[in-house]
């Protein structure tokens, strides 16, 4: 199925303004609200074959040229039949971004929600185990926001040290 | 006190008694990098596995938003250290495909000697290792011999053997010379005999085979749900290969077959792995014989390579190009948009997600880490088995865990 079918489909089923679309280079990229993103995803898997997540990831986007919503969320979504790619984005903003989550749809998100969780604060609604999954659980902040310092003094000095008597 | 009788929920709990946790790692020799789990165990069977990771992350990608293309390549590197170069290969196929650079014949058939390379020294890693966890020393052993001709081979293009940091937007650091091409011919000579020692030593060894086969079975359903790719998706039957399906580099003008296998298990993982070795060696082998001649980066127009030290101490254009590139307010020119791409390295897909500002650096350099995502299998593979099959699984899943933590 080529770009211009699933794009086809995706309008009969939800309306032209319902999605923004995008193309780069070979990518094709839609932008959805996101009170639609899990019914959208769910019918690019169940009705346009993207049976894959290939990627989820979010992008902060403060200091981006141009740019009204804060955060993105990004669905890079695979057809293993077909070879088609598709790139789902959803914008969020502060306060309390939150998304429901694909984990019923595709077990391989469940690691991938819990980084974006970690990295950048974005709830997943319905997530069997939303917890930090590379800082610490007594970590305060989200360090990959633009808002976190590339450099800089604190967090490392500030963490707990356990010693041998008390682990 | 009367005794009252046992609830439904108390007897659960007393059954609940007799399951124990036990930490495994996060330094422990099997797991070879510093990756944790904790289990809960019946016996020795495996109830629950709950891996805990995180202990080698170094903010890869806040970094990928400070430093500009080519710096970044030092980073990747040491993404997955057991084949850095398919890292590098991996971030500047997206960079270029972002810039819309199209590479030189000569680069392009590099660039995929290289790739391939790396495949098969990721793979003897693997598959030494898995061996070596099972008890099988000798060819982990033969594996390594073979791996260090090729950091020999990797010395010789760019001085350095680990982390060569070799590639750069739009071509290569530098070109490669006869020696280079007499040792890749050397070593496409020599590998078939180690790999046939290997085969011989594992393929029926019976206390490899029975430790193995039927052990941490993943359906193709499954794999796909799961995201899996490379050989672990490849061994459960998802007929999927980057290099056949977006073919990128050279891989068009190549002969080579994509391995597969239906099982599912830790065995069929170690065949598809052996297999490709094959595979790789036939790509090197046509890629070295057909080399083209010319020039290895894209030409100066572009404006995105780096000139080579002639043109920058000799040409005015030279000069200004460099100067170009290196100063922290010029870089490179780039679209505002974003995308992803993806190379097949020996893990499996290595995508990026770059998002460009316009300013010589990206705004965001997301990594799609196949080991990170294989991880997340592992608790759904070892549940029901033992505990020695930890290290089966562990071991067929080639985790890395630089590049599962970045």
């Amino acid at each position: 199925m080529s770009h211009e079918a699933t794009l086809g489909k995706l309008t009969d089923r939800f309306g032209p303004e319902a999605i923004c679309t995008a193309e780069f280079r070979d990518n094709l990229r839609v932008t959805v609200e996101d009170d639609l993103s899990f019914l959208i995803l769910q019918f690019l898997k169940e009705s346009c074959g993207f049976d894959m997540l290939a990627d989820l990831t979010a992008v902060d986007y403060l200091h981006y040229p141009e740019a009204k919503d804060r955060y993105g969320v990004v669905y890079c979504l695979t057809n293993t039949a077909t070879g088609e790619r598709i790139v789902v984005k959803t914008m969020l903003n502060d306060p309390d971004p939150a998304l429901p989550t694909c984990v019923p749809l595709w077990r391989g998100a469940d690691w991938m929600e819990r980084e974006v969780y970690d990295m950048y604060g974005i709830e997943f609604t319905g997530h069997p185990d939303l917890r930090r999954i590379l800082m610490p659980d007594e970590y305060t902040s989200f360090p990959l926001r633009k808002d976190y310092p590339l450099r800089g003094r604190g967090e490392r000095h500030n963490f707990p040290f356990i010693t041998r008597a008390e682990s | 006190m009367p005794l009252e009788p046992l609830t439904m929920n108390a007897a659960d709990d007393v059954d609940k008694e007799f399951l124990y946790t036990l930490n495994f790692g996060p330094q422990h020799p099997a797991t070879h990098t510093t990756l944790r789990l904790i289990l809960t165990l019946s016996g020795e069977t495996v109830v629950k596995a709950v891996p805990d990771i995180g202990f080698l992350h170094s903010g890869f990608e806040k970094l990928g938003e400070d430093l500009d293309f080519n710096q970044y390549v030092t980073i990747v590197d040491r993404m997955n250290y057991i084949s850095p170069i398919a890292n590098e290969i991996a971030w500047h196929h997206v960079v270029e495909k972002l810039l819309d650079i199209r590479l030189t014949p000569r680069c392009t058939y590099l660039r995929t000697i290289f790739a391939e390379l790396a495949r098969i020294s990721d793979h003897l890693l693997n598959v030494g290792a898995a061996a070596l966890d099972l008890g099988a020393f000798t060819a982990f052993l033969y594996g390594f011999y073979q791996r260090e001709r090729i950091y020999d081979i990797y010395e010789t293009a760019s001085g350095q053997r680990f982390h060569p940091s070799f590639t750069r937007v739009g071509g290569l650091m530098s070109d490669v010379n006869d020696a280079f091409v007499a040792k890749v011919r050397e070593f496409v000579k020599e590998f078939p005999k180690t790999h046939a020692d290997i085969r011989k030593l594992l393929n029926k060894n019976r206390i490899f085979v029975d430790r193995c086969k039927d052990v941490g079975l993943l359906t193709k359903e499954e794999a796909i749900n799961f995201s899996c790719s490379g050989p672990i998706a490849r061994a459960s039957g998802v007929v999927r290969d980057l290099r056949k399906d977006e073919p990128y580099l050279g891989y068009n003008d190549f002969d080579f077959q994509v391995i597969c296998a239906k099982e599912g298990d830790c065995y069929a993982r170690y065949l598809v792995r052996m297999e490709e070795m094959n595979e790789s060696l036939k790509i090197i082998q046509q890629a070295i014989e057909n080399l083209p001649s010319g020039p290895v980066n894209v030409d100066l127009e572009g404006k995105c390579v780096i000139p080579d030290k002639s043109a920058t101490y000799r040409s005015i254009e030279g000069l200004i190009q460099h100067f170009e590139l290196f100063m922290t307010n010029r870089r490179w020119q780039t679209p505002v948009n974003e995308l992803y791409g993806a190379t097949e390295t020996a893990n499996g897909e290595l995508g990026f997600y770059i998002v460009a500002d316009g300013s010589g650096r990206a705004y965001r350099a997301r990594t799609r880490p196949p080991s990170f995502i294989h991880f997340a299998v592992f608790p759904h593979l070892i549940e029901g088995h033992q505990i020695s099959d930890i290290v089966a699984v562990l071991g067929s899943l080639n985790i890395i865990a630089a590049e599962l933590d970045r």
